[in-house]
């Protein structure tokens, strides 16, 4: 597992103060963040990948200064975000997992082979040839999970991968990303989706309000929920 | 009209997108060289013994012409009116059959075919500052929006029928400042998932 680490990490947007003197260090192999609206997760998960800059603090991946050194992070830390129809860059589905690929190196074959093996992996074998804006959401979701894992980053950061999707398609997204060998820090408000992770943080207005197993966590963040 | 490459095995999916391009470049020439409506007729006959060729659906290849449809009809009209019927043929037939064979190519060529081609070709203009890797990102992404855009309309769209709004000012204020702000945010969004999957590599 990768080590992410947060050193007395701040984040303002202007005036507003949104995280303030966050200190973790992540090495377990799944972790979950909940949180109410607007407390301050998605900022914290863009983080890991430098999306957004601590504007106080440090943020690092295996040593490595997501500021400093932000595409060497992001080549180990890949990221999916809540509307998968925001990440689909090409026409076709097998064409948006080779985008991902398009610089490895690797020759047509190869990537045309990799694309294959992870689009069955992700249960969209077939589907190589069908156009991606036609795809249903959880569908939409799973293609852009495997456009990120044919990469075989060593981390993996979801905020809210599940929120658009319907029950099914949201335990069917939830059991991969529980399955994944990869590390995974999983922002959701889906508790349920949380009872097998190894460990659960709370944040609440810009603070880690509890850092605990799942169970513990989930009991004190109900609670606080009221 | 773009992005609706229909996946197949005839000659002309075969055929290299540089050969399609260069033999499209070169009909459209000889099109415009034709004199006789005869000819045209037979311009036609071969354009769509193409579309028989690569097998593409009689409903794909009129979806190609249906964008023209008006266009071809007020330029006929207005031959007609101040022309003959042969002039009408002939400028009808050129915008016709034109548009029919650019849509062959795109019905036949996937996407980063096109897209490699075009790279390939803007890589002598490289000495002069053009970056063709970021040509062929754009052009993908602006294919990329049409569905996108599309998806945004019919939602506001919705919406906007679902909340009552009717007439003509109201509606396209209440269509347009809506999706202005989600295509805005869509853009935003679209831009962070790309950082993310390094494309700023
Ligand atoms: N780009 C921005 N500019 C200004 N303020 C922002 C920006 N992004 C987020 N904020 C503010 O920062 C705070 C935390 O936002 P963040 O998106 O991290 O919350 P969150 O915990 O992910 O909430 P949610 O559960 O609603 O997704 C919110 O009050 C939000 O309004
Ligand atoms: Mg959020």
């Amino acid at each position: 597992m990768s080590v992410i680490r947060f050193d007395g990490v701040s984040h303002r947007y202007g005036e507003r103060r949104v995280l303030e003197g966050i200190q973790l260090e992540l090495t377990e192999h799944r972790i979950g963040i909940v949180g109410a609206n607007g407390s301050g997760k998605s900022t914290l998960a863009r983080m890991i990948n430098g999306l957004v800059e601590p504007t106080a603090g440090t943020v690092t991946v295996d040593e490595l200064d997501v500021r400093r050194q932000g595409k060497e992070v992001r080549r180990r830390v890949g990221f999916i975000f809540t509307d998968p129809d925001n990440q689909i860059v090409m026409p076709t589905v097998g064409e948006d997992v080779a985008f991902t690929l398009r610089r490895s190196g690797l020759t047509k074959e190869q990537i045309a082979a990799r694309v294959e093996e992870t689009l069955a992996r992700f249960g969209l074998a077939g589907h190589a040839e069908h156009p991606a804006h036609l795809l249903s959401g959880g569908q939409k979701q799973l293609l852009a999970l495997a456009a990120v894992m044919v990469a075989e980053p060593s981390v993996l950061v979801a905020d809210e991968p599940t929120t658009l999707l319907d029950a099914r398609n949201s335990r069917m997204v939830a059991g991969l990303l529980s399955n994944l060998g990869q590390q995974v820090v999983v922002v959701t408000h889906d508790l349920a989706l949380l009872t097998e992770f190894d460990r659960v943080i709370v944040i609440e207005d810009g603070l880690v309000a509890a850092d605990d197993t799942p169970a513990a966590a989930i009991a004190f963040y109900r609670a606080l929920l009221g | 009209m773009i992005g609706l490459y229909l996946p197949g095995r005839s000659l002309v999916h075969r055929m290299s997108a540089g050969a399609k391009l260069a033999s499209l470049a070169v009909a459209l020439i000889l099109l415009v060289l034709l004199d006789h409506p005869w000819q045209m007729g037979v311009a036609a006959l071969v354009a769509a013994g193409l579309y028989v060729l690569a097998r593409v659906p009689w409903r794909a290849a009129l979806g190609q012409l249906r964008p023209l449809l008006w266009i071809l009809i007020i330029v006929a009209g207005l031959q007609l009116l101040f022309a003959d019927w042969q002039k009408a043929v002939m400028v009808t037939g050129v915008m016709l059959i034109s548009a029919a064979l650019a849509g062959l190519l795109t019905l036949t060529t996937p996407v980063p075919a096109i897209l490699d081609l075009c790279q390939r070709m803007l890589r002598p203009l490289q000495r002069f500052g053009v970056n063709p890797d970021r040509v062929g990102l754009a052009m993908a992404l602006t294919i990329r929006c049409i569905p996108l855009m599309a998806g945004i309309v019919k939602d506001v769209t919705e919406a906007r029928k679902a909340r009552g709004v009717t007439g003509w000012r109201g509606s396209i204020i209440a269509l347009a400042a809506p999706a202005v702000v989600r295509a805005l945010r869509a853009a935003d969004a679209l831009g962070e998932a790309l950082i993310a999957r390094g494309a700023d590599d």
